[in-house]
């Protein structure tokens, strides 16, 4: 980054630490704050799609269907998330393979299991052999994307399901009473009145979510707690320009800025939301506001 | 070995009866089953003391936060704050980090001889660590079922002539029990989720006593084959999120028994998974 | 934007120089001086990233070293997520059970304790820590009388130590030694080294029988002209136990 950098065992004091905050290690610490941040941004709306399909289909007059949804929003959520991660990601990993294996390999008499191995075509690997090092990290950060989004979809049913019994029953009768079909009621009624509800079990996921993002290590992807570690760990003179001993402390501090911040600013935009939300809704808050003069 | 002999072998290895050596082979469902089940005894361990002490201290925090007086509030917003804005594994790191500074030796205080090296231990430092965060979250649960007490009750209360500590035992705390029982019910359900936390990245495992998923590590490591020491672990949690659920629907029904059937409060899962 | 377009160009390329043989090889990233990530520019280096070029180079293959955990690093070789595994992996009865190994590259790696002084009790009472699911942590559960303490990472079981938690820390020697050379004489190496596993090999799935005779072929041809010594010297010192 300096000049004066090249001879980092000649430095000391403030020169050594500028040169050894803007080593190329640093840079990419510096960059998974940003990882993580996209990883919270792709995310968040995939695990609502998954949620709001979660929550629809439970609510479905037909069984089996209903029985899906139940059972998914049941299932993962009686699971530490922690132990999902653990073997989730590979068993997706090979899911889709295997899933492409059956439409472009053209031997299929092969067992694709077998005494512990998984083997399919070359064609069939996800991303294929030759791809390069950007579209491997692109698969890993999707697979990482999706299996939270798996995860706290469930979640997101959760609530999205509470909060569609929470609208008034007299809402939807009185759309029936106009003639709106089954789902008409649904999408014109039910679905735009439900958030508000939503909204304070939502806002909660949401923090949830930012404070499990340093499960992504688990997932495969260099995020800013991999970073802190390996930056962190002692280095030992031989090997390395920048010797020091164990100063995860220092770095897991800098962490736990990162998270106390981003929780606080979540906090604040999050109640800004909630009173906009609240405007015209037959709530509390949307009662005082309608008082106060619609000013929100 | 027969499935009954490695129960009696390894049922109670978690806690360090039983055979001294880890299974070196085999590693069939019934050995699984059972280690990781042995494992299974340190996350009730650790979720059912948190919860008990965190419930008490929980209490006064979410009075503190509710209270008129900046110095009672201030910290108690301090501390709901940290704890509910940082993840668990970065708190567990710090926990240990601060609980080995502790002197080696013991403390002198006023004469009294006071040990400190059992506070490293997973049994204690991370049972520290578990109950001041999940009494920062049950706090903050209470803190806002306080402020939701409908103003008819204390109202009520008023005319009764029910007044300070009477009114607060005999209303108010009542009311926000009920009220902030069905998130309190998610708040337990995922602290016992988050004692998974305890050995996979927290405190060391003494002599190969470890939790639940610990063991399901073990196995892994052992047979390389994540697919099935994990899926076991699962299944166990959803076992435990179940009994979890069944024991506080019952304080629920006890704490609505007053209302008329239709006004009670069903406990509504919501999230709060990873902290 | 521009990492893109980048991106897909490297891939048109990548297409084009398919002639060689293709694999990839998995590493760690965090066990130094085997495999490492350079302080300064964030690149897989050390013994094995090195070794690894040279195999290639004399087995005729193209060859790319790529980073991943330790927990899945079979799981995934299993999976076909890459060929072969180079991360200080020593050779073991439980491993050759579901992967096979080439012909070790180092003689069997000895294992010693490191403690705060050199009298430390490494016997009856002791309390040594290790790092889960490592060799040594298998071996001291083994010993009567001694109680294994187990940490996630390598740096903690050495903090351990410092900190008094525990009477010694047991790992792979020359991981110990340069952390002790550097400790100013806080932390000391006991003699009592142990030798461990059979070396450390190649990890390859059982069916790849093919790639395994390359990669045999190759690591017999630097063993015969002293380069694997060499290398081993480079990254070890002069004392490091050679073929």
């Amino acid at each position: 980054m300096f000049e004066y950098c090249n001879d980092p065992r000649a430095l000391e004091g403030l020169q050594w630490l500028s040169c050894y905050l803007t080593t190329a290690t640093h840079f990419s610490f510096y960059w998974s704050f940003v990882t993580v941040l996209l990883l919270l941004l792709v995310t968040a709306p995939l695990a609502l799609a998954f949620g709001f399909a979660g929550a629809a289909s439970a609510r479905s007059h037909f069984l089996p269907l209903s029985w899906l949804g139940r059972i998914y929003i049941a299932g993962v959520r009686g699971v530490p998330d922690i132990v999902f991660f653990l073997f989730f990601v590979i068993a997706l990993d090979q899911g889709l393979e295997w899933f492409k294996h059956l439409f472009v390999c053209e031997d299929l008499s092969q067992p694709v299991w077998s005494n512990g191995e998984f083997r399919v075509c070359p064609a069939a690997k996800v991303p294929l052999g030759n791809a390069s090092p950007f579209m491997v990290t692109a698969y890993s950060f999707a697979l990482a994307v999706t299996t939270f989004a798996i995860v706290f979809g469930a979640f997101a049913a959760n609530v999205l399901y509470g909060a569609m019994n929470a609208v008034p029953r007299a809402q939807l009768e009185t759309a029936e009473a106009y003639g709106m079909s089954q789902s008409q009621v649904f999408r014109r009624v039910l679905v735009p009145q439900m958030w508000i509800y939503a909204l304070p079990g939502l806002s909660n996921l949401w923090i949830i979510l930012i404070k499990s993002t340093p499960l992504l290590f688990l997932l495969g992807i260099k995020d800013a707690v991999y970073w802190a570690r390996e930056l962190g760990s002692a280095k030992t003179s031989g090997n390395n320009p920048y010797p020091h001993g164990d100063w995860r402390l220092f770095y897991f501090l800098a962490l736990l800025v990162f998270y106390l911040m981003a929780t606080r600013l979540s906090e604040i935009g999050l109640g800004k939301i909630t009173r906009r939300l609240s405007r015209g809704q037959a709530t509390r808050s949307g009662e005082e506001m309608r008082k106060a003069g619609g000013q929100a | 070995m027969s499935c009954w002999e490695t129960i009696q072998a390894y049922a109670f290895r978690s806690l360090g009866y039983g055979e001294r050596l880890l299974p070196k082979e085999g590693f069939d469902l019934c050995q699984q089953f059972t280690l990781i089940g042995s494992g299974l005894i340190w996350n009730i361990y650790f979720g059912t003391l948190a919860l008990f002490f965190g419930f008490f201290l929980a209490n006064a925090v979410a009075l503190a936060k509710a209270s008129r007086h900046a110095v009672l509030r201030k910290p108690a917003e301090w501390y709901i704050f940290l704890f509910r804005g940082s993840p668990l594994f970065i708190q567990f790191f710090l926990a240990y980090e601060l609980l080995v500074l502790l002197p080696k030796a013991g403390i002198e205080i006023f004469g009294l001889h006071i040990e400190t090296s059992w506070t490293t231990r997973a049994w204690a430092g991370a049972l520290l660590t578990l109950f001041l965060n999940t009494a920062a979250y049950s706090a903050e649960i209470f803190y806002g079922a306080l402020k939701t007490i409908p103003r008819g009750d204390l109202e009520a209360a008023d005319a009764y002539g029910l007044s300070g500590w009477a009114k607060f035992r005999r209303i108010e705390w009542p009311t926000m029990l009920r009220l902030g029982w069905p998130a309190y019910t998610n708040e337990a359900i995922f602290l016992f989720h988050a004692t998974t936390l305890v050995y996979f990245s927290g405190f060391p495992a003494f002599a190969q006593k470890g939790d639940a998923l610990y063991y399901a590590n073990y196995f892994a490591d052992k047979t390389f084959n994540p697919f099935v020491p994990y899926p076991i672990v699962a299944f166990y949690f959803v076992l435990l999120t179940l009994a979890v659920t069944g024991l506080y629907g019952v304080v629920n029904r006890y704490l609505n028994r007053h209302l008329p059937s239709n006004q009670r409060q069903r406990i509504r899962l919501r999230p709060n998974l990873i902290r | 934007m521009k990492k893109l377009v980048l991106a897909t160009a490297l891939m048109a390329f990548g297409a084009a120089a398919q002639a060689q043989d293709a694999i990839k090889i998995a590493t760690e990233g965090a066990y130094e001086p085997y495999n490492y990530i350079d302080q300064a520019t964030g690149a897989l280096v050390g013994f094995e990233v090195d070794l690894a070029a040279e195999i290639c180079a004399r087995a005729a293959l193209s060859c790319e070293v790529i980073q991943n955990e330790w927990d899945s690093i079979i799981p995934n070789l299993q999976s076909g997520n890459y060929d072969a595994i180079m991360a200080g992996m020593s050779i073991t009865e439980e491993r050759q059970k579901v992967i096979t190994f080439s012909e070790n590259y180092t003689p069997p790696s000895k294992s010693a304790y490191m403690a705060a002084s050199p009298e430390a009790n490494i016997g009856d009472g002791a309390v040594i820590a290790a790092q889960v699911s490592t060799i040594q942590a298998g071996y001291i559960a083994e010993q009567a009388g001694v109680t294994l303490l187990e940490f996630a990472s390598p740096d903690e079981t050495v903090a351990a130590v410092k900190n008094g938690e525990a009477d010694a820390v047991f790992a792979d020697l020359d991981y110990l030694v340069p952390i002790a050379g550097d400790s100013g004489g806080e932390l000391v190496m006991l003699n009592n080294d142990v030798a461990l596993g059979g070396g450390i090999g190649i990890g390859l799935r059982q069916s790849d029988t093919e790639l395994k005779a390359k990669l045999d072929g190759a690591i017999q041809s630097m063993k015969a002209d002293g380069s694997l010594n060499a290398l081993i010297e480079k990254y070890f010192g002069p004392e490091a136990e050679k073929f």
